[in-house]
This record gives structure tokens, sequence and C-alpha cells, in this order.
């Protein structure tokens, strides 16, 4: 499985996590976990997820979040969790 | 699952503390292309480095995208030019700059000589050409190994390479000798170091082989701020967990490298590399354990700790740890060493007794342009004397910038940083590198 994490973050506004979601949706990719919080005005959220469905390039994938990024002016960053397993994990 | 925290902390380390794959290198076997011919051996060499490497930049991008950790060079090390060309290297090296410029890399290492025990007559020609091919190339970078633990040191190459390096400035004097910071003498190279100016793919090196190094000063010293006014054992200990966690993702890398590639993983090597940027400094890790310079009473033993503790944590890290492994201490390439070299706290002597205890040895120190060769001679006899001595690598990369004296400034730009000029012992040592000849091995050469 090839996890990746998915940070959100920005001013708050309706339908952010909803946006993102159907994105993935349409790209068959599973959101395996989610946590998510306002911290001051600002939307947080972390999504990890499984990238295998989508049977794309990771860079395509980072691609088609892009429309998102424009429209809600929301920062979204894709990478790869393995870097989180490798330097946490023994 | 992985903690919030503990990616926070991840995120933390790239963003803010300057965390890096410094390099990924990719050595490449030369011996294959070997020929009687200048011309036609370069042309070979530029023919098998473009299509072994051809994917190398485009694929370290990719790893870097992905897990958004910065992979700041792609680099090739070559075998060693003067065992592949009898003739006047000269026109392999200006294929080998052509293919690293086609390659997109900003350096390749090997236009390198092997003479700890004696020269070969190709090992004579490729030194007499150094100062002009570090003058007219661009990305080429240039090795001499002139002594080991085994073979002694061959004080002939010594008393040479004192003048190669003179000659190297005054002909790159209009851009503060920059030829030099791309010239490194050595006692006991290694063959599989990821690093500039020292890399060479070694005659027992697999075809090729991808090789990674790290990068993360940065890092240790935000960890140390945590630990103010604590005992060594748990300084040593903090940078211990810290280096485990940046040799992980050089780990990492260079599996994802090595995969994608479809090219042998050699080594993930261990070192702190700074860089001029704030926040990035070897030295600033020394003066976190409660030194207010680098350069203060304190600093060997300072170092000695944090390279032993780097150490300690990349070990069981990676499965393959090699090349240098340990702390850098370049002057131009470390504020904290600029500014320490710029007040006086920092001097060339006590650089040469941290080069005891670390790697690598006087590495980017500029120094005065009237600097005789024998005096640069005798800097670079003493520290392949530690190095042959100490059964470690040492290094003397030094930049005798044209026409400045102490207390002046050299710029190199870039990674290479800038550097104040620091004074050199002016007693003459004429009559001691005359003498040539061959410094025997000391008795610990005799293992077996």
């Amino acid at each position: 499985m090839t996890k990746a994490l998915i940070s959100v973050t920005g001013l708050d506004a309706t339908g952010i996590i909803a946006k993102v979601a159907t994105k993935l949706s349409e790209m068959n990719i599973n959101i395996l976990d989610i946590t998510q919080t306002i911290l001051g005005g600002y939307f947080t959220m972390m999504m990890v997820v499984d990238l295998d469905g989508a049977h794309m390039e990771f860079a395509a994938i980072d691609e088609a979040l892009q429309p998102i990024r424009e429209e809600m002016k929301m920062s979204i960053h894709m990478q790869r969790m393995d870097i989180f397993d490798a330097m946490h994990r023994i | 699952m992985i903690e919030t925290g503990e990616i926070l902390q991840t995120m933390r380390m790239i963003q803010e503390e300057n965390f890096d794959i410094r390099t990924i290198t990719l050595g490449i076997n030369l011996l294959d292309c070997s020929d009687p011919d200048g011309e036609k051996c370069g042309q070979r060499v530029y023919d098998k480095i473009c299509r072994v490497a051809k994917d190398l930049v485009k694929t370290g991008e990719a790893i870097e995208r992905e897990f958004s950790i910065p992979i700041v060079n792609k680099r090739i090390s070559v075998t060693p030019v003067s065992l592949i060309c009898q003739a006047d290297p000269r026109p392999i090296a200006r294929w080998l700059d052509k293919a690293a410029a086609e390659m997109g890399i900003n350096f390749l290492g090997g236009y390198s000589a092997l003479m700890h025990k004696g020269a070969t007559l190709a090992d004579e020609r490729l030194l007499a050409s150094i100062p002009e091919v570090m003058a007219t190339t661009e990305r080429l970078c240039s090795s001499v190994n002139v002594g080991s633990t085994r073979a002694g040191i061959n004080m002939n190459a010594v008393r040479e390479m004192g003048e190669i390096i003179k000659k190297t400035a005054e002909l790159t004097a209009d851009r503060d000798s920059l030829g030099c910071a791309k010239l490194v003498v050595f006692a006991n190279a290694v063959e599989d170091n990821p690093f500039m100016a020292g890399a060479f793919c070694g005659v027992g090196e697999p075809e090729c082989a991808i090789n990674v190094g790290v990068s993360g000063p940065g890092v240790v010293k935000k960890a140390l701020e945590q630990v103010k006014g604590q005992p060594f054992d748990v300084v040593a200990e903090t940078i211990k967990r810290t280096a485990f966690k940046i040799t992980r993702v050089g780990q990492l890398v260079a599996r994802e490298a090595s995969q994608r590639l479809n090219i042998p993983f050699g080594i993930v090597d261990l070192s702190l590399a700074p860089t001029p940027a704030r926040g990035d400094s070897v030295a600033h890790i020394l003066t976190e354990m409660g030194l207010e310079m680098a350069g203060a009473p304190g600093t060997t033993a300072a170092l000695a700790l944090l390279n032993d503790a780097v150490k300690k944590g990349g070990v069981m890290a990676s499965n393959h740890v090699g090349g240098l492994s340990g702390a850098f201490i370049p002057v131009s390439e470390d504020i904290g060493m600029i500014e320490a070299a710029a007040c006086g706290a920092l001097t060339l002597e006590k650089l040469e007794a941290m080069t005891c205890v670390c790697s690598v040895g006087l590495d980017m120190i500029a120094i005065p342009g009237d600097t005789t060769a024998a005096a640069i001679s005798g800097i670079i006899a003493d520290e392949a004397a530690i190095g042959m001595v100490n059964n470690k690598t040492t290094a003397v990369r030094v930049i005798p910038a044209a026409g400045k004296k102490a207390g002046d400034t050299v710029e190199f730009g870039g990674l290479l940083g800038y550097a104040p000029v620091m004074p050199v012992n002016t007693y003459n040592n004429a009559d001691f590198i005359a003498r040539g000849g061959r410094i025997p091995a000391p008795l610990h050469s005799l293992r077996n």
C-alpha cells in the first residue's frame, strides 16, 4: 500500500473537507484516517490516504488537487507516509 | 499509526531546521572506457556517463517531491581518471565536464590520482594537468591521495601538490582562486565518498552504486537547545537519537533511488554537512554545548563527542554505512566557522587539532595568496600524518587566495560560501619539503 499524508491548512470555510474528499473519491483514493481542528480561525486537517487505487503518478494526483488550492485559497500538501515511518518507527 | 506530534516534528525539521539530503551521488566505473587515445577515451567516458546517469536528476527530483525532503545535489563520481588513460588526460576532463553539464549536475568527482605509495606515469600527467583543468572546467572536481596508514606518506606527491595548489589559485585568480575549492588532497581516501570535492568511484566499487550523504546540523542544534545545562551523557544521547532519525531518511532516499534507477545501493554517509545558511552550522552545535565560539578551549572535546554520537546514532539506521561518516568542519561553508575565524577565535592550528577527532580535515580554508608552495605542502604533510597515524581519512582543501592577505574575505558563492583569509605560520620549511621520498608507514600498519 502506498500511503500519503495530505495536510490542508488555511482560513476556515464551508465545504473544505467535502471538496477534498470528493476529489480524492473521483480518483479512487481511499481515506484511511482524518484529524481536523480549527486553531484561531485556521482550518488544519491531516488525512492519511491510500494512493494505490488511483493508478496515477504521484505528481498527477498532486496536480489534480490544484483547482481546490486555488478555489478555496488553501495550502494542500501531499507527501509519502514512508518518511514518517522511517523516522519514527523501527 | 504515526502520531500527529511525530508528523509535525518531521515537518519542522525540514521546514525550519534545514534538514535535507545533501547529495545522491552515483558512482560509475569507467575502467571499461580505457583507451590509449585521450580523445577516444573521453568520448567513451561521455557516452557511458550519459547512458548510466540519464535518469539521475529526474529521479532525484521525483523523490524530493513525493517525500517532501529537499535533495540538494545530484552528483556523479567516477573511477580516478589516471587509471583509465595513459595519455594526456585533458581531453577526458573536457568530456567529463560536458557530461556533467548534459546530466544537469553541479559537480562530478574523479579527476583523481591515487599515489600514496608512488606515482605512475599517468598519475604524473594527471597531476601536471590539474591547474589548467581546474581553471578551464566548471563542474569537474579533483582529488589526489598522497598517503595512507598502510603505505605511509608520499612526500614527493606532497611537494608537488603544494605547487599545484598555488598554480591552480593563480590560474583562477579572477574568481577568488575558486579552482582550489574543487581540489582536495587526501590521506586514506575512501572509495565510496558521496561528498565533493573528494568523491571518486574506487576500484573496489561495483559497476555503479548509489551513495547518499545526509545533512542536518540545524536539527541537532535544535535538539540540544532542549537539554541546556544538562550533563554530557544527556547531550550524547540527544545527538544519537537525532542522528538516528536523520539517517533513517537518508536510508529511505537511498533505497528509493536505488530501486527506481535499478542501480545497487552503496552506502549512506553519516556526515553532518553544514551550509553557509544560518541554522545549518556544525560550529553552532559546538557553541550550543556551552562554548562562546568555535575554537574556544573545549572545542576539540565537543567535536569528538558530536562526531562519535552521530556515528552511534546513525549506524543502526542504515544497513550500509560508509563514505567519510563524521562531522564536517569546512570554514567557508559554515556560518559559525566563518564568524569564529573572522574574529580570531578559530585558528588554523586549532582546526588542525579538530581534524584529529572528526572527518575530514582542513576544509575550505582561505589562506594568504603569498603563502609559499612549501608551506602548503607542510600543511598537507601535517594533515596526512594525522590521518596516517590515526587510521582515518584526512584532507586538505585550502585556497591560497591570489592577491589577498590575512583578514581579507574571499567569496565563492552558493554552497561553497565565503571565508575570511586566515594567517599561516610563516617560518621557513623549504628544506623539509625539498627532501621528498616517502615517510614510512607506522608500526600499526602491520596488522596481519
